[in-house]
């Protein structure tokens, strides 16, 4: 299995680590204050953490190049045959949420 | 026996080798299969359930019967051993001898131990299960002994590189190649053989003329030529991978008398290539009859195969069965080596090929009904319209047509489909990203054919990868067509078997599907069918329209079982080559190491690293006397730690610090250049997921410590916080945990020590 | 139809002509008390307490493949119950006590076979996490025995202990703990269920949920609609997609696990030996092949096929453990759908909708826990309370924090 980095070419699998689902570029604004009876906790919390769409098809997911240039990559692929449809470094994504 | 001026072995070089401690002699070129047939030595090995003799079915890896020990090593099929002086190979699954072997009795309960009499029985009384039973079972299941020594046999794993992957040396695969390879294409030809040439070193076919197996010397001459085509005798492609990747195993050192210690006995490839034809070719199969198991019942195709590449008569007197027109082959090869033909017998009524002259006996509309012979064939019992008599031979070459060997193409979870010109299944299009399928593989039966289909394939693989073609001519081939009509069993009195090794009989298949296992999964988990080391090669068609018939559906609605890497077994050593002792992970050492080791530390694990528990010191006995003066010298005076293995990484930039107030949960922005402060970071769930301590060398220059355990973790973490949460914090970071030492110092005496200056004592 | 040695016997002396069908080929109905989506070992299991505890028999158990054709048809048949936290520890006890009646209840030879598993330690702190582990493990009733690097030689000669990259400290042995044959599982559960009248329904793919005003009324499917008043999802690896169909995301991950089977050989590895530090995982079959496993490929997928960088590593770890199977042939290589959680523990539970229950989220620990599994989700499903041993396999503990995280690794899914 091999994975095209944006920044190095083609590569094994076996220098990338796997994190999940871009759901983790969603990160929800924490505020206590205004979550306070649930002690931060939000449905958005939930959503980012735990709940996933988990496709059989489409979607797209983390991966980090451990054993390259330490970039992280969105890959757009297909969970039921691998085929790899686009590599895109993490940076150039748009609208990502941070605080 | 050996027929003269026939076979591709050197006969100036004869090999002694032993079978079950008796010697025999045979010659360079010669596998222990064409040795062993070449003596006169018949029965190989015994099936596994019933323990019935068996004989030399193939002259493949297919082979399902011939199955030996050797070097130690169980399961090596004996058409793949190459002779090597001094081979000594041993039967397996009999005692105390293959010829006279206790088991067999087993035989003679074979009505009790059909298809899954197992989930049905054993259940009472409980504690007999695990008692009585199961030992019992398991003694009599296997085939091979595994000593229980370690493994300490070479074996290597390598990387490879291509534009073009070609999987088999036969006529399809030789004209990719050659295509590609003078086009200047990266090409590696991969083929299980020792010998590159498939079919063409078996048969009498003709190419331009010219003998087909020298045709295939002077392709392979060329090949061999050019720097750019990389060619891989004796390597099999095991599996097909995401990506362009593919396994293959390649037998470097088992062919070797005598290897020397850094040569492998086995490589393990992995080889990505942008495209790939296989070339594979096909496997043929019988016909299942009652008793169609005994040593001197061969595949058709391999009886040609001993006889034109190994020079060896498969019997005295063969008889041919079959129901198209390749087996014919067989019966006008061993004709014209003058070996003696019992009869040609075709199972169809009026074939093109039954119209004269033959120098045999031919008869048409025939089928085979039944054999004798325990240790080996003695005769068949034959029906045509007239009626049935009995025809005396010694061995039998039967062929119920050919299977392609599209496996690869199957392994990216696709399935083949059913083309009923050939009663066989072809390779979808498409099933694997990159691969095209070509040859035999591809259900096409003629060898002209062959060739254009190869060279045809390559051509697109070279328009694909944006190179030019290149004009070749396309050779011609003597061989006609391909005409069969399907025949998988003939009813008669006895058992017709269909896998070899796992003995599951056509009845057993009727009666899983009686008893509703209708699935073609379904039956081969219950009757074991296809699961057995040659994972159905030479049974899964038969049993599979065994099962259509029984449940009143047509073949390609009952459909194939899943194919699954590998395609021919591999060993474990060979896969997890390097994995051995320390050679499993990286070991990592302290800056310390060789001064603690010297100080006789124990070293203990921690993680990748080693680590000293403690120092002991002359006198003590025990670790709890020398860690209670360690403890008692920190308490009262001053100790050192190496503590190098803790993670360290050097954080710089303008928005330096308010990155770090983000990743941990106390304040860093407030801490002043010089001084250092404990820090705690939280996983996404609000759990602990690391501390440290970091400290401030500038404004914009950190150092931040983890523990040893998440260095790599943390450093992942930091670089998803910033790539993908914080984008616009302008910070660099990097791990300089190996760049520098560490030592902790800790004691009442410590500031008074540290104030010195740093000097060059030993620590 | 009774099966029996003596059955074997007669049936034998007649030709084997008169064995009856394991289960029946029933058309669906248009509709039932009771549907359950999946005809894995969960599903049939579920089906078969059902009937047999609870006795509702008008149940359909809905299945896209063939019965067994999901993990329950290719596993390293792992059974044990030694798990720590509680939560998890009263479930799998249970279930190796159902284990261990299961061939007389079932009257089907599942070749349940306690031979004994063995999880080595090495290092210090491990030894400490396992003697916690074992005492957890006594404390729950079952059995537990803290073995030195002594110990461990006498149990598995065979291990590299001059050599290994991880020195073996120890091991904890259960010797409860042991395998069983996985097909046959889930074929005496299907004829168990089936001889009480349970319709087990083939190449059924269930395509829609169907709810009005937040209550299930039933399924649509491939061969038609069919009503049912409780609808269970035991889809295990696919429950995502189940689940979609009734509007709800799961806190599930579906990823690819690979294991091997080598060409049988005789008798030489006779315990379940578990290796943490190479995550590896050995045992040897009644037919004779070494059936190994290790870690997750780590991506997700649906191709239950993986990729040859966990290939060599699980094959390494055999090596610096054992190098005596270097030898031994991998015959064939084969790949599930594992439904990973973000702490590691399953999920049995209602879900909002009534009527409609999930039993899913089994990691790779699906197959030990399948007789539990059937009876729990049978046990919510009849009574619409949790089972006393289930009771913590919450759909919502993620949320709310009670986590059964046994290896501490935290929410990521792969990690479990």
């Amino acid at each position: 299995m091999r994975l095209s980095c944006p920044l190095c070419g083609p590569r094994d699998r076996r220098e990338f680590y796997y994190y999940g689902s871009d759901d983790y570029l969603n990160r929800p604004h924490s505020d206590p204050q205004a979550d306070a009876s649930s002690g931060g906790w939000s449905d958005a919390w939930e959503d980012y953490l735990h709940l996933r769409d988990n496709p059989a098809g489409r979607l797209r997911d983390l991966w980090y190049h451990e054993g390259g240039c330490g970039a992280w990559l969105a890959v757009t692929r297909d969970t039921s045959t691998h085929q790899v449809f686009d590599v895109a470094l993490v940076v150039d994504l748009k609208g990502k949420a941070g605080s | 026996m050996r027929v003269v001026n026939k076979g591709q072995i050197d006969r100036s070089r004869p090999i002694g080798f032993s079978f079950d401690g008796r010697n025999h002699v045979g010659f360079a070129g010669d596998t222990l299969a064409s040795a062993l047939l070449a003596n006169g030595q018949r029965l190989v090995g015994r099936s596994f359930k019933y323990h019935r003799p068996r004989g030399l079915w193939s002259a493949g890896s297919e082979e399902p019967n011939a199955l030996v020990t050797a070097r130690q090593i169980p399961n090596q099929r004996a058409t793949m051993l190459e002779l090597y002086d001094g081979l000594a190979a041993e039967s397996q699954n009999r005692w105390p001898s293959l010829r006279w072997d206790v088991l067999s009795i087993n035989d003679a309960f074979a009505p009790f131990l059909g298809a899954g009499f197992y989930y049905k029985t054993f259940m009472w009384p409980r504690a007999f299960w695990e008692g009585l039973y199961e030992p019992l079972i398991r003694r009599a299941a296997g085939l091979g002994k595994l000593p229980r020594s370690h493994d300490t046999g070479r074996y290597e794993k390598a990387y490879a590189f291509c534009d073009l992957l070609v999987v088999g040396a036969g006529p399809a695969g030789l004209m990719a190649a050659l295509v590609a390879g003078r086009a200047g294409a990266n090409v590696i030809v991969a083929d299980e053989d020792a010998r590159m040439g498939g079919r063409l070193n078996a048969e009498t076919i003709q190419i331009d003329g010219q003998p087909g197996d020298q045709w295939a010397a002077g392709i392979l001459a060329e090949l061999a030529s050019l720097p750019n085509v990389r060619l891989m005798p004796r390597t099999t492609v095991t599996g097909a991978y995401d990506g362009g990747t593919y396994g293959a195993l390649e037998r470097v050192g088992h062919h070797v008398a005598a290897p020397g210690a850094d040569l492998p006995l086995e490589c393990f490839w992995r080889i990505v290539a942008r495209r790939c034809i296989l070339a594979a070719g096909a496997i043929e199969r019988g016909i299942a009859f009652a008793n169609n198991d005994r040593p001197g019942i061969m595949a058709a195709s391999a009886v040609r195969a001993y006889l034109n590449r190994w020079g060896v008569a498969a019997g005295r007197s063969v008889a041919v069965w079959g129901n198209n027109d390749d087996a014919w082959r067989t019966a006008q090869d061993l004709a014209a080596a003058g070996v003696r033909v019992a009869a040609m017998l075709d199972s169809r009524a009026d074939p093109a090929r039954a119209k004269g002259p033959h120098d045999f006996p031919v008869f048409t509309g025939t089928q085979v009904v039944g054999s004798r012979g325990r240790h080996g064939l003695e005769g068949l019992q034959i029906r045509d319209p007239k009626g049935t008599r009995m025809l005396a031979c010694d061995c039998l070459a039967v062929s119920g047509g050919w299977n392609p060997t599209l496996h690869l193409s199957c392994h990216m979870n696709d399935r083949p489909v059913w083309r009923e010109d050939i009663a066989g299944f072809v390779p979808k299009p498409g099933a694997v990203p990159g691969m095209s399928v070509v040859g035999a593989a591809n259900g096409t039966m003629d060898t002209t054919a062959c060739l254009a289909e190869g060279a045809r394939a390559a051509q697109d693989c070279l328009k694909d990868l944006g190179m030019a073609g290149v004009d070749v001519d396309l050779p011609q081939a003597d061989d006609g067509r391909f005409d069969i009509s399907p025949l998988w069993v003939v009813a008669g009195q006895g058992r017709a078997w269909l896998d070899f090794q796992n003995d599951v009989t056509v009845k057993d298949v009727q009666q899983a599907a009686r008893e509703n296992f209708a699935s073609v999964e379904h039956m081969k988990r219950y009757t074991t069918q296809g699961m057995a080391p040659d994972q159905g090669k030479n049974s899964n068609m038969a049993a599979l329209a065994v099962l259509a018939d029984a449940t009143g559906r047509g073949i390609p609605e009952t459909g194939t079982t899943t194919y699954r890497p590998p395609f021919v077994p591999v060993a474990i050593a060979a896969m997890g080559a390097g994995g051995r002792g320390k050679g499993f992970a990286p070991e990592r050492f302290m800056t310390s190491h060789l001064p603690t080791v010297e100080r006789g530390a124990p070293m203990i694990e921690a993680g990748l690293w080693y680590r000293p528990s403690y120092f002991p010191r002359p006198g003590e006995t025990t670790w709890q006397q020398s860690c209670d003066r360690e403890v008692r010298a920190v308490r009262t005076a001053v100790g050192v730690a190496d503590v190098s293995t803790l993670g360290k990484i050097d954080i710089q930039g303008p928005d330096a610090a308010a990155f770090l107030d983000f990743v941990y949960i106390n304040r860093f922005s407030t801490l002043k250049p010089g001084r250092v402060r404990y820090g705690l970071m939280l996983r996404e769930d609000g759990h602990v997921l690391d501390d440290g301590t970091t400290a401030r060398l500038a404004p914009d220059h950190f150092v931040m410590t983890t523990t040893t355990a998440a260095a790599g973790l943390v450093m992942r973490h930091l670089e998803f916080v910033h790539q993908a949460l914080c984008p616009q914090f302008d910070v660099r970071f990097i791990s300089v945990t190996e760049q520098w030492a560490q030592f902790a110092i800790a004691g009442p005496k410590v500031t008074r020590s540290s104030q010195q200056p740093a000097r060059d004592a030993p620590v | 139809m009774r099966y029996s040695g003596l059955k074997v016997l007669a049936q034998g002396v007649m030709g084997n002509r008169g064995w009856r069908p394991a289960w029946r080929t029933p058309a669906p109905k248009s509709e039932y008390d009771m549907i359950i989506i999946g005809g894995g070992g969960h599903g049939l299991a579920t089906a078969y307490y059902l009937a047999k505890n609870h006795g509702i028999t008008n149940i359909a158990v809905l299945e896209k493949g063939y019965l067994g054709s999901g993990n329950i048809g290719r596993n390293t048949t792992i059974v044990r119950a030694n798990y720590f936290l509680p939560g998890n520890s009263e479930f799998y006890s249970h279930s190796l006590k159902l284990w261990e009646g299961l061939e007389s209840d079932l009257n089907y030879n599942v070749m349940h076979s306690q031979r004994g598993l063995i999880n080595l330690f090495h290092s210090d702190g491990q030894r400490d996490a396992f003697a916690r582990r074992g005492n957890a493990m006594i404390n729950q009733g079952d059995d537990a025995i803290l073995l030195d690097r002594e110990g461990v030689r006498s149990h598995l000669p065979y291990l590299d202990f001059e050599q290994t990259r991880f020195p073996i400290y120890g091991g904890l042995l259960h010797p409860r703990g042991g395998t069983a044959r996985h097909d046959a599982v889930a074929w005496g559960y299907a004829r168990g269920a089936d001889q009480r009248g349970v319709d087990l329904i083939q190449n059924c793919e269930v395509t829609g949920i169907d709810i009005q005003n937040g209550r299930v009324t039933g399924v649509q499917t491939t061969r038609g609609p069919i009503r049912a008043k409780k609808v269970g999802m035991v889809a295990a690896g696919r429950s995502g997609q189940v689940a979609a169909m009734a509007g709800m995301r799961l806190p599930v991950e579906s990823h690819i696990l690979q294991a091997f089977v080598t060409e049988g050989l005789k008798p030489v590895i006779d315990h379940v030996v578990s290796f943490g530090m190479g995550h590896f995982y050995i045992s040897q079959s009644d037919k004779g092949g070494l059936v190994f496993g290790g870690d997750l490929d780590f991506y997700a997928s649906y191709a239950a096929r993986g990729n040859l960088p966990m290939v060599e590593h699980v094959m390494e770890a055999g090596m610096t453990l054992m190098p005596m199977i270097g030898r031994a042939k991998v015959l064939r290589s084969w790949g599930g759908i594992m439904d990973m959680t973000p702490d590691g523990s399953p999920i049995i539970d209602k879900t909002a909708i009534e009527g409609l229950y999930i039993d899913c989220g089994w990691n790779y620990g699906g197959f030990k826990a399948v007789p539990a599994s059937g009876w729990c989700m049978a046990h919510l499903m009849a009574t619409d309370h949790p089972h006393e041993v289930a009771r913590r396999f919450r759909l919502n503990r993620f949320a709310t924090g009670h986590l059964l995280d046994e290896e501490g690794t935290g929410s990521q899914h792969n990690l479990h």
